[in-house]
């Protein structure tokens, strides 16, 4: 993913001239920003449970719950840190997520009752956002993270040796170097596996004697480290893209499955398209685009038309094309297209300049994607009001 | 009785056991059988409309199951009907049951279905509705003394609408008549009871319950006296809905819709009443209803217990609440209590509709007091209790209900479905989970590790994996987010979250099937033979008089000519008919005429045809209403394209308007999905077809131009790459789908609406792609260029052209049979095209004189079959053509800068021969005129002299 509204690569950019009132959509940073320089820490992106202390702080303190073992806070009061609130003595909890209620009651509770969580859902719906603030309320600590790539090895995520020790004293405990789901397994903490369909199959697969059993077994030392109460696993993964490693059956009944929606009005996206846009667009000191939030609704519409196969309106269907369409395309189709508005255009962002970007990323299969296109355009953009522009620029690259 | 003693202290000042529910709550439902079982009462009064106490026996038998409705329809006037739906788990339900099992007499006590749809057509219609109640005043009474008061209010209700004047005038009148009443009042309703419950038969029935009601109509008149105002009673025909139901649902002010919560399950069903008198009933009742703030008792309940779902609270604090653990009467108490409050604080006043059937429900329960004491027990719904246990003035009472409209009611058992029960299809007796609700009730306990397990088998069957393991993690996520959420029960949302979450992997796909065949659930009815006929039947009985059409056993034929309007009403109730399955005419070919204003019918009654118009009866109450109702099922159910055009064909010839936007819609939706160019292809002629026939019978086909020009801009899109990679036999095919494809759009281009208009020139860039790319199959490109020849888009010379370049050495020689079969092969008209055009005809020859011996056979058989096909005369006049070799045909070509075929001059000697053929034809002579060739050898003649120009032109 080279473009992502995750907050995770939005806040360096953001120091300057962050909106005041993000009252949006997915992910709130304002208030990480904010706090981390009260905090006066350096780092350029603290952990949430360093951004956040304060609000972790008077949650704890304020909640009186039934907590499961080793959780830092109440179920409940994971779920308020996640959704906001305001608590009795008046301190504000800003919402880390905004979206389905129901989607994070699911996922605390699923936490709650030691079933693995696997958080689903194409690019730029704020599955890492989420699992990071889950595993800091839950545990405090967020950075027991394995991150998943087509290279991650089985030593990733159970153990590794060191090996110069490993030659002088033989196996034992102190060669051992654990990963950090071993560690979360200990010490009764959440550990959290990022794109988890990345990992190749047979090393995903390494994680269901963890998640059945509770226990990671050493048969090089003929021992083994139990899971101690309170351990839980965070996976993320995304079922769209291409190149995924499909979870085996075996593994995915190990998982709750809560998939994060994407955005769930027009506006709602048009308003993360054209922050992150914007943001994009400065570090990379395009010029400011003055109109561009036509064009930016256009070509999300087009991407959630595409994507729901179906109008806008609801009144007609259409065919889905195999590309993604997430949000994170359209800000790469936007950000492009506003390149080459202001070096090759007069610096207004036009329908001929997206046009491109939106056919790239909806064919992405030639013989298929390209008629879904071209009956979209002809039953759907042609006899739109005010769509002429974009009509015939959409041919003109078509063609 | 311990219990009856302890009610009677509970209850303020003792009085019947009054059990407020909400209408289809299993919690209510389970709560009630507890109370009767402890209260033991001697009679169960329930709400609900007194016509159908005679029905009420019905319920035991061995093939009554629910979930099913009672319909209550005008007899003249089968689409004016109201439904009040019970399931298994409906409160009124268990009480109907209870009674029965314990030999207890159940009667219902709400306002008589006779007033509600006359009130329908009282604010409706007016004064005609109140006419047709008068006038059916005569044969109502059978149960004795009501007759007076009967007709008076009957006519009160005529006229009711007018104002309060008429009404005190009306007091008046009956008054004598109704006089013997007070004391017989409650004999009357006795007698027709006892008849009723000991299984009066159908015949007798509905007089029998007509007369009570005029018998309590009348008792009301007598009661109020001449000087009690009739301005309630007329206020609330004014203002108030169809049935006693509807008037509680879609209230005239704040109070009243409160009702539609409380009891949801009639009131909503029976507003969503499909039929037309409804229709317009409910949107009469809507203009009062925009005047008042609608204000949800439920929903004031849960937000002062801080819930802010008003559904959510009342499973929480009723629904779930187990039975057994202590009194039996105190969740009713409770919510007495609760409800009375409410009551006081937005109940107070306005809303007449509610009054008014609480007045009667007064009344009822007053009289069963009087014969069964204080052991009768009330099942209604819970808003209606405090009103119940109000104490008034029966003469009060009397006045309220005074003077109401009346039409002749009919009433039977219908079998429903839980489908219809829940609100997403638009019929909606009010609540989302009639599945769920049901498996609340009958589960005997654990309901949620029963769900799950039931929820897992279903996954199954549909080959899913679902293990014990998973239904055990969905059991224990689910209790653990009711424990989160601050729930006393996992109920439905917690259910479903924890089924997406561990057995859905959280798609929403399978859930939606859970959600289909459990939560809603696919149950139907059933109701018992001897249940009185369908409105279907009657409405039938009524058309075929009207049309004067009659089921005869015998086979007949029937001509149509829909110009005129009993012809065209005739085959739009055969169509109609045939659309609900009920066979009695088959569409045979006309004979004779091929114009689209004729039909010709074979009708055919046979005895088991009634059986069907029965079983279609759950479509609805009228034959247009069930066959929109079915047609649009079938379009929804409808798997291939081509299935849903045929559907929209039969709606256009059964004239269904109201169904045809729901085919059009599935229709667009179907075309928009279907990736196969063929199916669309398909489509498009037999909706270019209906277009048509919508023509003749002035239907209004906007929509389905519209639809048709969409799925032509989509074969447009698709049809190229859909060319490319074709073995023979799919280009064969390809090539009769261009040919279709071609004609519809020629008659859709002919469609008015601006849309639409420039169709023809997208259609012919796309058959200029396919002319030219290489790897579309030679017959469909010589199609291409064939069809753009014809419509005048390309120029002999440029098909001289393209000819030239298929039938160039460097073409493969069947590619170029192919292509020569697809430009003149096919129909009539290619031959000729050679026959004219010699400078084509040219080229075939010397292309045919190089072919390659061995290539040869292969390409005889494509060649025979494209020439074959011609007429004998354009075979013979090519073969001549080749026979006389190249130098005539460069004499034609040198010749000719004018059209092919034709001298460059006219010869007006051979063109004046033809003259007198053509007066003749045109009637511009007499028969005796001159120099016309007036005898009987003159055709002849004159066809000799064509034959001859004709030859000489060819030569």
């Amino acid at each position: 993913m080279s473009v992502s509204v995750e907050p995770k690569s939005v806040e360096p950019s953001e120091s300057g001239s962050a909106p005041v009132n993000s009252s949006a959509v997915t992910p709130v940073s304002a208030g990480a920003s904010a706090q981390a320089s009260a905090n006066g820490t350096d780092e350029l992106r603290p952990h949430a449970e360093d951004a956040f202390a304060g609000e972790l702080a008077s949650l704890a303190a304020q909640d009186d719950r039934p907590r499961p073992a080793r959780w830092k806070l109440s179920p409940w009061a994971v779920a308020t840190y996640l959704l906001g609130g305001t608590l009795p003595d008046g301190t504000v909890i800003t919402p880390k997520y905004v979206g389905p209620r129901r989607i994070v009651e699911v996922a605390v509770t699923t936490l709650a009752t030691d079933r693995a969580l696997l958080l689903l859902g194409v690019p730029g719906t704020a599955k890492t956002w989420v699992s990071e603030h889950l595993a800091a309320a839950v545990s405090g600590d967020s950075t027991l993270l394995v991150q998943g790539t087509a290279g991650t090895p089985e030593e990733a995520i159970r153990y590794g040796w060191n090996y110069a020790q490993l030659l002088a004293n033989g196996p034992s405990r102190d060669a051992l170097v654990p990963s950090p789901v071993m560690r979360a397994m200990a010490q009764g903490m959440t550990a959290r596996v990022e794109e988890l369909t990345r990992i190749p199959a047979d090393v995903q697969d390494t994680l269901i004697t963890i998640l059945s059993e509770k226990t990671l077994p050493i048969p090089e030392l003929g021992q083994e480290v139990q899971a101690v109460r309170g351990f839980n696993l965070i996976a993320t993964a995304n079922d769209r893209d291409r190149g995924v490693n499909d979870l085996s059956s075996a593994l995915r009944r190990r998982f709750n499955t809560v998939v994060l929606p994407l955005p769930e009005s027009v506006e709602a996206e048009v308003d993360i398209v054209s922050r992150r846009v914007d943001q994009i667009g400065r570090s990379l000191d395009l010029p400011a685009v003055p109109d561009g939030i036509d064009e930016i609704r256009r070509v999300v519409t087009v991407f959630r038309e595409l994507r729901d196969g179906v109008t806008s309106d609801g009144r007609t269907k259409l065919k889905s094309p195999s590309g993604t369409l997430s949000t994170a395309e359209a800000i790469s189709v936007v950000t492009s297209g506003l390149a080459l508005a202001s070096h090759f255009g007069d610096g207004v962002l036009r329908a001929g300049d997206v046009a491109a970007g939106i056919l790239g990323a909806v064919v992405r299969d030639p013989a298929a994607d390209r008629v879904i296109w071209q009956e979209y355009l002809e039953a759907v953009v042609r006899e739109r009001d005010g769509w002429k522009d974009f009509y015939r620029a959409c041919r003109e690259v078509s063609a | 009785m311990t219990a009856t003693a302890r009610d009677g202290s509970g209850a303020a000042g003792g009085g019947p056991l009054l059990l407020g529910v909400r209408h289809h709550g299993p919690g209510s439902a389970r709560a009630v059988r507890a109370a009767l079982d402890a209260a033991r009462p001697r009679a169960v009064l329930i709400e609900g409309p007194p016509e159908a106490d005679a029905l009420i026996p019905l319920a035991t038998e061995v093939d009554m199951r629910p979930p099913v409705a009672l319909l209550a329809h005008a007899v003249d006037e089968p689409g004016r009907s109201a439904f009040w739906p019970l399931a298994e788990f409906s409160p009124e339900w268990v009480a109907i049951r209870w009674a029965l099992e314990h030999d207890v007499p159940a009667r219902f006590i709400d306002l008589p279905a006779t007033h509600t749809l006359a009130w329908g057509s009282a604010a409706t219609e007016g004064e005609p509705g109140g006419g047709a109640g008068s006038e059916r005043g005569d044969d109502a009474d059978p149960a004795g003394g009501g007759a007076a008061g009967a007709d008076a209010s009957r006519r009160g209700g005529g006229t009711g609408v007018d104002g309060d004047g008429d009404g005190d005038e009306r007091g008046g009148g009956p008054h004598s008549g109704a006089a013997a009443r007070p004391g017989a009042g409650s004999q009357a309703d006795t007698d027709t009871d006892t008849d009723a419950s000991a299984g009066g038969g159908a015949g007798a029935r509905s007089e029998a319950s007509i007369g009570a009601g005029a018998g309590a109509g009348a008792g009301a008149g007598a009661g109020a006296g001449a000087e009690a105002p009739a301005a309630p009673g007329a206020d609330a025909a004014a203002g108030s809905g169809a049935q006693a139901e509807t008037g509680a649902g879609s209230g005239i002010d704040a109070g009243t819709n409160t009702n539609t919560n409380t009891e949801t399950a009639t009131a909503t069903d029976t507003n969503r009443d499909a039929d037309a008198g409804v229709a317009s009933q409910s949107s009469a009742d809507g203009s009062a209803m925009e005047k008042d703030v609608r204000i949800d008792p439920l929903a004031v309940l849960a937000e002062a217990a801080g819930y802010d779902d008003p559904e959510r609270w009342w499973e929480d604090v009723v629904e779930h609440r187990g039975v057994g653990e202590g009194d039996p009467f105190a969740p009713f108490l409770a919510l007495e209590e609760a409800m009375g409050a409410l009551r006081e604080a937005y109940g107070s006043g306005g809303h007449d509709r509610d009054l008014v059937r609480e007045a009667y429900m007064r009344l009822q329960v007053r009289a069963a007091q009087r014969e069964f004491g204080d052991a009768v027990a009330v099942v209604c719904g819970a808003w209606h209790v405090p009103a119940l246990r109000q104490k008034t003035a029966v003469a009060a009472d009397r006045a309220l209900v005074k003077g109401l409209p009346k039409v002749k009611a009919d009433m039977t058992w219908v079998p429903w479905t839980y489908r219809r029960l829940s609100r997403v299809s638009g019929y909606g007796a009010g609540i989302d989970s009639p599945g769920w609700y049901g498996h609340l009730f009958a589960a005997p306990d654990r309901p949620v590790e029963r769900w799950m397990t039931k929820v897992a088998g279903l996954l199954r069957a549909e080959d899913r994996i679902v293990s014990p393991a998973h239904v055990i993690e969905a059991v224990r996520l689910a209790e653990a987010l009711a424990a989160m959420r601050g729930r006393p029960l996992p109920g439905l949302g917690e259910t479903t979250d924890a089924v997406r979450a561990v057995m859905c992997e959280g798609s929403d796909v399978p859930l939606a099937l859970v959600h289909d065949r459990l939560v809603v659930g696919d149950v139907l009815g059933e109701v018992p033979q001897a249940a009185p006929a369908v409105p279907l039947q009657r409405d039938l009985e009524r058309t075929q008089r009207r049309l004067r059409l009659k089921p005869e056993a015998l086979d007949r034929e029937l001509e149509l000519d829909l110009r005129k309007e009993t012809d065209a009403g005739r085959s739009r109730l055969l169509h109609r008919l045939r659309l609900l399955g009920v066979a009695w005419g088959e569409p045979v070919a006309s004979r004779g005429s091929t114009g689209t204003f004729r039909e010709t019918w074979r009708l055919r009654w046979e005895p088991e045809l009634a059986v069907r118009v029965a079983e279609a009866g759950v479509w609805g109450t009228t034959v247009l209403a069930a066959a929109t109702a079915k047609a649009e099922a079938e379009a929804v159910a409808a798997q291939a394209l081509a299935d849903v055009t045929g559907l929209a064909e039969r709606c256009l010839l059964a004239e269904l308007p109201e169904a045809l936007p729901v085919v059009m819609q599935v229709l667009a939706d179907r075309a928009a999905l279907d990736t196969d160019v063929g199916h669309l292809a398909q489509a498009l002629p037999a909706l270019v077809r209906s277009l048509r026939y919508g023509d003749v019978r002035g239907t209004d086909t906007g929509a389905l131009t519209g639809v048709a020009a969409g799925l032509a801009e989509r074969i447009f899109v698709g049809l190229p790459p859909a060319c490319a990679a074709l073995d023979a036999d799919a280009a064969e095919e390809m090539r009769r789908h261009v040919d279709a494809v071609h004609g519809a759009v020629g008659l859709l281009g002919d469609a008015p609406g601006p849309d639409h208009r420039d169709l023809r020139g997208r259609w012919h860039s796309v058959l200029r792609v396919l002319s030219v790319r290489d790897t579309v199959p030679g017959v469909v490109r010589g199609r291409a260029v064939r069809l753009l020849l014809d419509d005048g888009e390309l120029g002999q010379d440029e098909v001289a052209r393209l000819m030239g370049l298929v039938l160039s050495p460097g073409t493969p020689p069947g590619d170029a049979a192919a292509w020569i079969e697809g430009f003149v092969g096919g129909g009539a008209g290619g031959g000729m095209l050679l026959v004219h055009d010699e400078r084509l005809l040219g080229l075939v020859d010397s292309w045919l004189t190089g072919v390659p011996a061995e290539a040869f056979t292969d390409v005889l058989p494509l060649l025979r079959r494209t020439f074959s096909a011609y007429e004998p005369g354009v075979r013979r006049t090519l073969g001549e053509l080749v026979r006389r070799g190249p130098g005539e045909r460069g004499r034609v070509t040198a010749a000719g800068s004018g059209i092919p075929g034709f001298a460059a001059d006219p010869d007006p000697e051979r063109a004046d021969a033809v003259l007198p053929l053509v007066r003749l034809l045109l009637g511009l002579d007499g028969p005796s005129g001159p120099g016309g060739p007036g005898g009987p050898g003159g055709p002849g003649g004159v066809k000799a002299d064509i034959d001859n120009d004709l030859a000489g032109v060819a030569g």
